[in-house]
């Protein structure tokens, strides 16, 4: 509980959102916001009913579909018959639980960890939870956000509070300036290529240092949103002018005394001086290349200028082996040179960079250019909302005349769960978060790396260095 | 609660939920019918034959409660599938050096116990299991050791009270609606203002 010690932002969110503590057992931890959506939740919905349940504050709760609808128009119908079940069960839950939903069809709808934070639902000093594991995008405002399973979600739903024990915090401290070329998503790839994909388990980190200060909220929800791929469950930033600024006036943003009662409140969340962390990290932010991975999980990341790493070289027995799997599924000799290696699809979007910067930092490689004809490049940006601002700058335009598909929103090549994928063998650049083995489409292979390595790759068929351009 | 039973064996580093279970079977509103979806691509040939030399369509794997796995086992997404058909397939427990966090969790409340193996034990087992591929480990939850012939007595850690739930049955949801009384007064000088619903 409280003391006069020193905590770190992550334990000031912690100890307000206290309901009891009983010894020995979990604390129960109650959440301000939980975010829903159709793939993680009609499981938790029949729990609730066979228990005669009532979702406790609908008024706290927010649902939308994102992950199993088609990117296509949406004056199209959902094809596929399970998706659009899906679909349909999340509008009957919502209806029938009473809880505000943005359906396939509302001109608001995205991917959850977009229209979050867009409508103003998230900020600083909240619990977050989603059943999904990107719930720690959220935490780019100051927010102790996490992704949860379907039993949780039940829980939540029925009460409004989780049972947890609190995480180790992990201070990952990125001092200095990016240099051209170099982006947000590079920063969290680093750090994942760094600690790998275990690194941060059991931990929440917060994200420090210059160069995090000088980054945009946008680009912060980046940094954020891959807190999961190093392991970690969280991570967040602490607010600043910057996190106010994007709040005020957003849909359900606090308003006008409730507004200056906030920002109060707000300010007293940044880790106190002297607070400790259990773990630290630094990351030299005028060192860093543009990132990308080549391996099948999110920590098999190098600098673009990089070759693919021997599995020889590797001493553990087991990492070895990974190291040849991974290879052996990505078809890639070791000593190669990434840049340079042929693909087959570019994907922009996901909730890790499918929001205005994004996709002004993609246009700003593909304008007045042409992606290579071998080449099948989707943009698809992270809401409706968005789709919306990017066709007013005129960003629409730029993507058709460069050749690239401009769709609807949702999580699309992300997932691969709405048809939106690549076939066996294909290899893609993605803005997106993970490069499991099929992530993208049975057999697909993945490199992940920034808009603006995607777009420079789109336009050459191969692996690109932006600066080289 | 007492678990006896021969090991199925994984050797992979990292093993995420998307092998474990491939997000396209997602799609499902029900929790049931996935443990034929289990490892899904790396179990069945492209035309729906299952891979014979793949470890979980050998009968003595079907036949074990016990899986055997690298480094971070269940990294990746929330997906709480990745239980529903790792239980439904028949296992009870698996043993790594590490778990990812949400996994974790998500095992706990479905009875598939996550067993954290210190890296030397770990290493061992799977030499025993090279050497007698039929050996049986066992696992005792009240005493929190697992064991098998020839082998070290390895105490295993376990969050206290997901234990007591699992050896009392407690449903958790239970327990926490029964705090109504706490989680009311809670709400009551919560000083955050959000409404969805405006
Ligand atoms: S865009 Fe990808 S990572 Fe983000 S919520 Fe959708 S499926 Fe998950």
């Amino acid at each position: 509980m409280p003391s006069n010690k020193p905590r770190t932002i992550i334990e000031k969110v912690w100890d307000n959102h206290i309901v009891a503590q009983r010894e020995g057992a979990p604390a129960v931890l109650f959440i301000d916001l939980h975010l829903v959506h159709e793939v993680t939740s009609p499981q938790a919905f029949s729990g609730l009913r066979e228990r005669g349940v009532k979702v406790r504050r609908p008024d706290l709760t927010f649902a939308t579909v994102d992950h199993s609808t088609p990117t296509t128009p949406r004056n199209l119908p959902i094809v596929d018959q399970v998706a659009a079940t899906q679909v349909a069960q999340l509008e009957k839950n919502a209806t029938e639980f009473g809880i505000p939903y943005f359906g396939f069809q509302n001109l608001n709808q995205g991917i959850v960890h977009v229209i979050g934070p867009e409508q103003g639902l998230t900020q600083p000093g909240m619990t977050v939870v989603c059943g999904d594991s990107h719930t720690a995008t959220h935490g780019a405002f100051g927010a102790l956000a996490f992704g949860i399973g379907t039993s949780e979600v039940e829980m939540v739903l029925a009460t409004q509070c989780l049972l947890q024990r609190p995480s180790k915090t992990f201070e990952v401290k990125v001092e200095g300036t990016l240099k051209p070329g170099v982006s947000a998503k590079d920063i969290i790839l680093a750090l994942c290529a760094k600690i790998g994909i275990g690194g941060g388990t059991g931990c929440v980190f917060e994200f420090t240092g210059s160069a995090i200060r000088s980054l945009s909220m946008e680009e912060r929800m980046t940094v954020c949103n891959m807190s999961i791929e190093a392991g970690a469950r969280a991570g967040l930033i602490a607010p600043d002018e910057k996190t106010y600024e994007y709040i005020k006036g957003r849909k359900f943003a606090p308003k006008g005394e409730e507004w200056d009662k906030a920002v109060a409140f707000w300010k007293t969340l940044p880790t106190d001086e002297g607070a400790t962390y259990d773990h630290t990290v630094t990351i030299d932010a005028d060192a860093l290349e543009p990132m990308i991975t080549f391996g099948t999980n999110p920590g098999m990341g190098m600098a673009i200028s990089g070759a693919v790493p021997d599995p020889a070289s590797q001493s553990d027995p087991l990492e070895r082996e990974s190291l040849r799997k991974a290879l052996q599924y990505m078809n890639l000799q070791a000593g190669q040179p990434i840049a340079g290696q042929k693909i087959d699809v570019v994907f922009i979007g996901s909730c890790t960079n499918s929001r205005m910067t994004d996709l002004r930092a993609a246009a700003s490689v593909l304008k007045g250019r042409k992606v290579s004809p071998s080449v099948r490049v989707m943009v698809v940006p992270g809401s409706q909302e968005i789709k919306r601002q990017a066709e007013a700058e005129g960003l629409d335009q730029v993507f058709r005349d460069a050749g690239a598909e401009w769709r609807e929103a949702g999580c699309s090549m992300c997932i691969a769960m709405n048809g939106d994928q690549l076939s066996p063998g294909q290899y893609s650049v993605s803005t997106s978060n993970r490069n499991f083995e099929g992530r993208q489409g049975k057999g697909g292979r993945t490199f992940l790396a920034s808009p603006l390595t995607a777009a420079a790759s789109a336009v050459t068929g191969v692996v690109t260095d932006v600066r080289s351009l | 609660m007492q678990i006896q039973s021969t090991v199925a064996v994984l050797p992979n580093d990292n093993i995420d939920t998307d092998q474990i279970i491939p997000a396209r079977f997602l799609k499902t509103i029900s929790k049931e019918g996935l443990g034929d979806q289990l490892f899904f691509d790396w179990r069945y040939n492209a035309d729906g034959s299952p891979k014979a030399d793949f470890v979980l369509n050998t009968p003595a794997a079907k036949a074990s409660k016990v899986l055997l796995a690298g480094d971070n086992f269940g990294c990746g997404s929330s997906r709480e599938h990745a239980p529903w058909a790792l239980t439904q397939y028949g296992l009870q427990a698996v043993l790594s050096t590490s778990f990812a966090d949400i996994f974790k969790q998500n095992s706990l409340k479905n009875r598939l116990l996550p067993i954290v193996m210190p890296k030397d034990a770990h290493a061992a087992l799977f030499v025993a299991l090279e050497k007698d591929p039929a050996l049986q480990v066992t696992i005792d939850l009240p005493a929190q050791t697992l064991s098998w012939p020839g082998g070290p007595t390895v105490e295993f850690p376990i969050d206290a009270f997901a234990k007591d739930c699992l050896l009392e049955g407690v449903d958790e949801i239970g327990y926490v609606l029964k705090q109504d009384a706490a989680i009311a007064a809670f709400e009551a000088q919560r000083s955050i203002s959000l409404n969805t619903l405006a």
